[in-house]
């Protein structure tokens, strides 16, 4: 066990060995999820119908499987993606003839802002509303906060894009409904959206379609740890002490409730990831998950790789980031 | 005992609205093919001439078409009700086999630890880091064209996980308990002491995933085949119907969405009003100060 004001040298150690196993482990789930990546696709349809056209001859077929390398054993290609993979190569796309990591690499600048603006939104409206409706939880406006984050996770992510689109662009046109609008320039291939007015207008409408569910959830956890959390006897001697309402709200009461707010927020980035697909789609974002769609559409393999082994490898370095996280945050965990 | 749960659901307006909507939409489904005024995947009684017309309180509506027509000329109201069947088949049938399976699998985790624990657990884990939407819309872009049996395969693959880590820590706690071991001493087997002491402990619990997991397998089918992975196109769907209408909101036709949208919203809002009420009913500290 760590202590809280004395970091003991064994601490550091266990800490250490924990997050070296804790990559182990990772590594691990990485390799295993290209295999099945690997697997599932060499089963599964032949790309070379797709490449050379329905009407190719057999002499045409055999030149692009030999060019694709297709013709050699199994393992021996998977050897192959392995090596390529660790060089960050996951080959050309079927369908653009471009290596598939410039592809990603060049939406990601895009579905991250996206993701990072939505969680944003979802963290600070979340717990803020969350910490509003536990202080008086049976008066209106508590109860409104609570009938609108019922109505957050009941409704599909799809749906509030579409809605918001019908009031904000089709009915009161005040913000558009697609596209990224102006970007700027920052270093090399990334740019950005944020630094425009345009840009910004663009993403109000899918950061807050994308963040509505999260907002949701965290608003509920919140308000369900501030519930308890002002029930406890701390909090009580707290108030008996005569310390300030803010003093009991904010030091004693949500400083315990944010460690599980924040986990949680973590955790979520993969569902984040999944309902990003959704969001782009909507608003054609140019963002990783309309280039997945379009992938998968079009039966594009090699996109559709690269996009999974870089979301897991994302996925789970958050994880870790958040685990090692908690363990500053919370002194009490126990690495084992 | 009874009485008291019933008492509490008739004092809960919130558990009594979210049944109401669920039960009109479920008698809906169910006796579409026998309500439904037209049956819209049948193409001798479409007609192009009606298509697109609004609702009927709307100028330019037309009886019978109680909530409009879509660009095939189908009634809008029937392909709704043939539509929540789609959403309650899937719904029901993975709820049925992910919640037996994964409590089956949670149940011999924690009953025989060890490796089995170690290995479904870590991939119970990973599965859940990984978006359980993203996971489904994989599987069902790579294998297309499996109907909506491989719809419902697809969602079971990702949705059992939440049963096992549920059974499993029910089972964990409750394998200690004094009955357990007493009934270890006298001799029942492990057949019996799984199905006759640990299932019935777990059950609450495990409906209370149920109730939460309905609706976000409803969502979760709506949003696959919004995305144009999920139920096949000639089988009604209310996440297609969105998908479809949402070409024409431009164009001011907003009922071609908001129509199978609020059904989608109702079925959803019923389900987790319920399952809110559930979660107080079985754990009553949570109940609301």
């Amino acid at each position: 066990m760590c202590g809280g004001a004395l970091k003991a040298p064994p601490c550091l150690i266990s800490m250490i060995s924990y997050i070296i196993r804790r990559i182990g482990q990772s590594v691990v789930v990485l390799f295993v999820v290209s295999f099945l990546c690997f697997g599932i696709f060499q089963f599964l349809g032949d790309p070379v119908l797709t490449l050379a056209g329905r009407y190719a001859t057999q002499e045409q077929q055999e030149l692009v499987r030999r060019t694709l390398g297709l013709d050699k054993p199994f393992y021996v290609q998977y050897a192959i993606f392995i090596r390529n993979a660790l060089r960050g190569n996951f080959g050309l796309s079927y369908t653009s003839q471009v290596p598939v990591m410039r592809m990603i690499l060049e939406r990601f600048p895009a579905s991250l802002e996206l993701a990072l603006v939505a969680m944003f939104i979802a963290l600070t409206l979340g717990i803020t509303l969350g910490v509003v409706s536990s202080l008086r939880p049976r008066s209106p406006l508590s109860r409104a906060i609570m009938a609108g984050s019922l109505l957050g996770i009941s409704l599909p992510t799809f749906l509030v894009g579409i809605l918001l689109i019908l009031i904000f662009s089709v009915w009161l046109r005040v913000l558009p409904p697609f596209g990224r609008g102006e970007v700027m320039r920052i270093v090399g291939r990334w740019r950005s959206g944020l630094l425009t007015l345009d840009g910004l207008r663009h993403l109000i409408l899918p950061a807050i379609t994308l963040g509505l569910y999260q907002l949701a959830v965290l608003l509920r956890l919140t308000r369900g740890g501030m519930l308890e959390a002002l029930a406890e006897d701390y909090t009580r001697t707290a108030w008996a002490k005569g310390l300030p309402q803010r003093a009991v709200i904010f030091k004693h009461a949500l400083r315990n409730v944010l460690i599980p707010v924040v986990t949680m927020a973590g955790l979520q980035m993969g569902e984040l990831i999944g309902f990003s697909i959704v969001t782009e789609s909507i608003f054609q974002w140019p963002g990783m998950g309309n280039l997945l769609l379009t992938a998968i559409y079009e039966s594009d393999h090699p996109v559709i790789v690269a996009y999974v082994m870089f979301v897991a490898g994302l996925i789970l370095f958050i994880n870790l980031a958040v685990d090692i996280l908690y363990g500053i945050l919370n002194p009490k965990i126990r690495y084992d | 005992m009874r009485s008291r749960t019933l008492n509490h659901y008739l004092r809960d307006p919130s558990a009594v609205l979210g049944s109401f909507l669920l039960l009109v939409l479920l008698v809906g489904a169910v006796f579409a093919p026998w309500i439904a005024p037209q049956n819209p995947y049948d193409p001798k009684v479409l007609s192009l001439q009606d298509s697109l017309l609004p609702p009927i309180w709307m100028e330019g509506g037309k009886a019978p078409y109680l909530l409009g027509t879509d660009d095939q000329g189908r009634d809008i109201l029937s392909t709704i009700l043939y539509g929540c069947r789609t959403s309650f088949l899937v719904a029901f049938s993975v709820i049925l086999i992910a919640g037996t399976a994964g409590s089956l699998i949670g149940l011999l985790a924690a009953y025989y630890g060890g490796v089995l624990d170690a290995v479904t657990m870590r991939l119970a884990d990973t599965m859940f880091s990984f978006s359980t939407t993203l996971i489904a819309m994989l599987l069902l872009g790579i294998f297309k064209g499996g109907g909506i049996p491989l719809v419902i395969l697809a969602i079971v693959i990702t949705d059992w996980v939440r049963y096992a880590r549920t059974m499993r820590g029910s089972a964990l706690a409750v394998k200690q308990e004094d009955y357990v071991q007493a009934a270890r001493a006298v001799g029942a087997s492990n057949f019996r002491i799984m199905f006759r002491h640990i299932i019935p402990n777990a059950i609450p619990p495990i409906l209370v995933v149920a109730a939460v997991d309905f609706g976000a397998v409803v969502m979760l089918e709506a949003t696959l085949s919004f995305l144009g992975v999920g139920v096949p196109i000639n089988k009604p769907s209310l996440g297609m119907m969105i998908s479809q209408g949402k070409r024409f909101i431009y164009a001011g036709k907003w009922w071609l969405v908001v129509s199978p949208g609020s059904a989608l919203i109702s079925i959803v809002l019923g389900v987790n009003l319920l399952a809110d009420w559930l979660r107080e009913e079985i754990n009553p500290r949570l109940r609301k100060r």
